[in-house]
């Protein structure tokens, strides 16, 4: 077996009187794309900056192809944050000549523009970008070491749904390259299309962790039916179902269908609106982590 | 390390000249101190020549010198006040009409020699007497100061602003994730200001110097070192203040604590000779009166290297000081 890229052993991060990470392990092998999920102030993003070397752990360590995270790992790793501005009045070439100045090694700026399909806006103010546009430049940036491992900490969060399909499709041809992506997000699609391994945190621990058809495979039947909630009586609660109750919709996980919809029918619900679908990461996300909103 | 100094270097570079707000503020308010002491200090119909006599008024009919175009006469009250100025050369010529007619001529100055002659021409018998000492205008003992002050304010605030701006955005939060190092990022930021600083220095210096007429007694070179010296020490200064704090009114709270004292006690208006010890300790512990100490016996009294040498070893010593508690305590992050 090859040695992980990435190893994350006991961490540890306390704050005054919280907890924001409270002893997290894992490995994560060359070339996978490695998903942190899990619901807001879960800790992914703490994890993933000590993971970056940008936060002390308060205990624990990580470690980058077996030596602590230094010199090396900075030369090799390309990071995306959450939130990052840029230095003003620059083009988004001249940002992009700016990072690439800061590594030995790594693309040409012509490459990395042509790579995240900025050709069009290389001469624009970087601060002149829409949302989608601006992410590119900061995967681009990321990408200018031609990075061994690429750290992307919610990478689609305030994009419309075009922006986000297009920056997906951008992360799966860095992926083809066989580079090594630590994807933090909440939106299970993201992390469904994109991730090889993902781990599922809540309240600073990992609950979960695997690939995701296992996952699914572990704590799921085969089916999810649902029906909007304004069509499941009160009394059909007292049925012997698995049931996972949103604000708009009722869920039921079941193997056996036909048994189930028996069931519903003597209860004398109507299934007018009933929808069969397999069970995604977002049931076994609301699963694992409950579907109360978070403070 | 260079290509990553270079990198960071060459972006604020162009940050700041696209700037044009910023860019504007710190091209033209020096270029209004240059017109504002052009108005105090020049004007075209200044008479060239500038004799003190010694009387209470001066009537123009007592004597036939007194007539004559392109020189102004002034009251002195007394022969030592007037021999007081002749010295300083802030008059050419002392002259006292009593019989016998005597006059003093400051043996250093150029323009003490002509009127000498044109007053010769008037009164032939005129008794000679003689002083030395060189020129001392204030505006030529003023003029460093109004350097300094400009450059003091340029390194300060605009090292430390821009600093905590960078903190506060998180840009400086993602260089942190890149091999570039504190002493790399701060270097840059003070090289980037030292050459803005030395540009608006020259501008001033050449435009200020052609207006009040000011003649450099000392080596341009080494008034050079000098400036590089002050500006590289206050701006390591500046980046001291910024270095761990992200927010602007505090750094800037701070600043202000650091500016007001030296603004009064370096010497920019007054010198201090005759003021309380106490008082001389801290102003020569500010970066900015040994700068201003160095810049004067350069450009009043030609002093070369040598002469200034104490005060460029503070300087420097200062300058890398300053830069490695920055590096040291700097931050990169918001904690």
């Amino acid at each position: 077996m090859t040695e992980p890229i990435l190893e994350v052993r006991d961490l540890v991060k306390q704050y005054a009187s919280t907890s924001a990470v409270a002893g997290v392990s894992f490995s994560v092998p060359e070339g996978v794309c490695f998903g942190l999920l899990g619901p807001n102030g879960a800790g992914k993003t703490t994890t993933i900056e000590i993971m970056e070397g940008i936060l002390p752990p308060t205990s624990g360590e990580v470690r980058y192809r077996g030596e602590p995270l230094g010199t090396r790992f900075r030369e090799e790793a390309g990071i995306l944050f959450q939130k990052t501005a840029l230095q003003d009045f620059l083009t988004v070439r001249q940002s992009i000549a700016l990072f690439r100045g800061l590594y030995a090694r790594g693309l040409d700026v012509e490459e990395v523009i042509r790579l995240c399909a900025l050709e069009k806006l290389a001469e624009r103010d970087n601060r002149k970008l829409s949302g989608g546009q601006q992410q590119r430049l900061l995967l681009a940036i990321a990408l200018v070491n031609d990075p061994a491992v690429l750290f992307l900490d919610e990478p689609t969060t305030g994009l419309d749904p075009q922006a986000r399909r297009s920056f997906w499709e951008l992360v799966a041809s860095i992926k083809a390259r066989r580079k090594t992506i630590i994807l933090t997000t909440h939106y299970m699609e993201e992390a469904e299309l994109l991730c090889d391994e993902i781990a599922i945190m809540d309240r600073g621990r990992i609950v979960s962790m695997g690939p995701p058809r296992q996952l699914l495979q572990q704590h799921f039947a085969e089916v999810m039916l649902e029906l909007p909630r304004q069509d499941f009586p009160a009394a059909a609660r007292a049925l012997p179902l698995n049931l996972i109750e949103g604000a708009e919709r009722v869920e039921i996980s079941t193997d056996d269908i036909e048994g189930t919809l028996r069931l519903l029918l003597q209860a004398q619900v109507p299934l007018t609106h009933l929808r069969i679908r397999p069970a995604n990461l977002e049931d076994l996300f609301l699963e694992l982590t409950g579907a109360e909103l978070r403070p | 390390m260079i290509r990553r100094l270079l990198s960071i270097l060459h972006a604020r570079n162009l940050e700041f000249l696209r700037d044009r707000g910023t860019l504007l503020f710190t091209t033209v308010l020096p270029l209004m101190l240059v017109i504002g002491m052009g108005l105090v200090f020049g004007g075209p119909e200044r008479p060239l020549f500038k004799v003190g006599v010694v009387t209470a008024h001066i009537d123009k009919q007592a004597h036939e010198f007194l007539r004559e175009r392109y020189v102004e006469f002034v009251a002195e009250p007394d022969e030592p006040t007037g021999l007081h100025k002749l010295t300083h050369q802030q008059i050419d010529l002392l002259l006292d009409l009593k019989a016998p007619v005597r006059y003093w001529v400051n043996t250093d100055s150029p323009k003490g020699y002509i009127v000498e002659k044109l007053l010769l021409a008037a009164q032939p018998g005129a008794q000679r007497e003689v002083v030395a000492g060189k020129a001392m205008r204030y505006i030529d003992w003023l003029f460093p100061g109004i350097l300094g002050m400009n450059m003091m304010f340029s390194c300060l605030f605009g090292v430390g602003y821009v600093v905590v701006r960078y903190r506060k955005s998180g840009f400086l939060k993602r260089l942190h994730a890149t091999p570039l190092t504190a002493f790399e990022f701060l270097s840059a930021q003070v090289l980037s200001r030292l050459g803005l600083i030395l540009f608006v220095t020259a501008i001033l210096y050449v435009g200020i110097s052609t207006i009040i007429g000011f003649h450099n007694a000392g080596n341009i070179l080494v008034l050079l070192v000098v400036a590089i010296l002050s500006a590289l020490s206050m701006v390591a200064l500046g980046l001291t203040i910024a270095a761990r704090f992200s927010s602007e009114e505090l750094v800037g709270g701070l600043l202000n604590v650091l500016t007001w004292p030296m603004m009064l006690l370096s010497g920019i208006w007054f010198s201090l000779e005759g003021s309380p010890r106490w008082v001389q300790w801290i102003a020569h512990a500010f970066p900015l009166t040994h700068a201003l100490d160095a810049a004067r016996a350069v450009m009043l009294d030609g002093a070369g290297l040598r002469a200034i040498a104490p005060h460029l070893l503070y300087l420097a010593a200062t300058a890398l000081a300053f830069l490695a508690f920055g590096a040291w305590s700097f931050r990169w992050r918001i904690d």
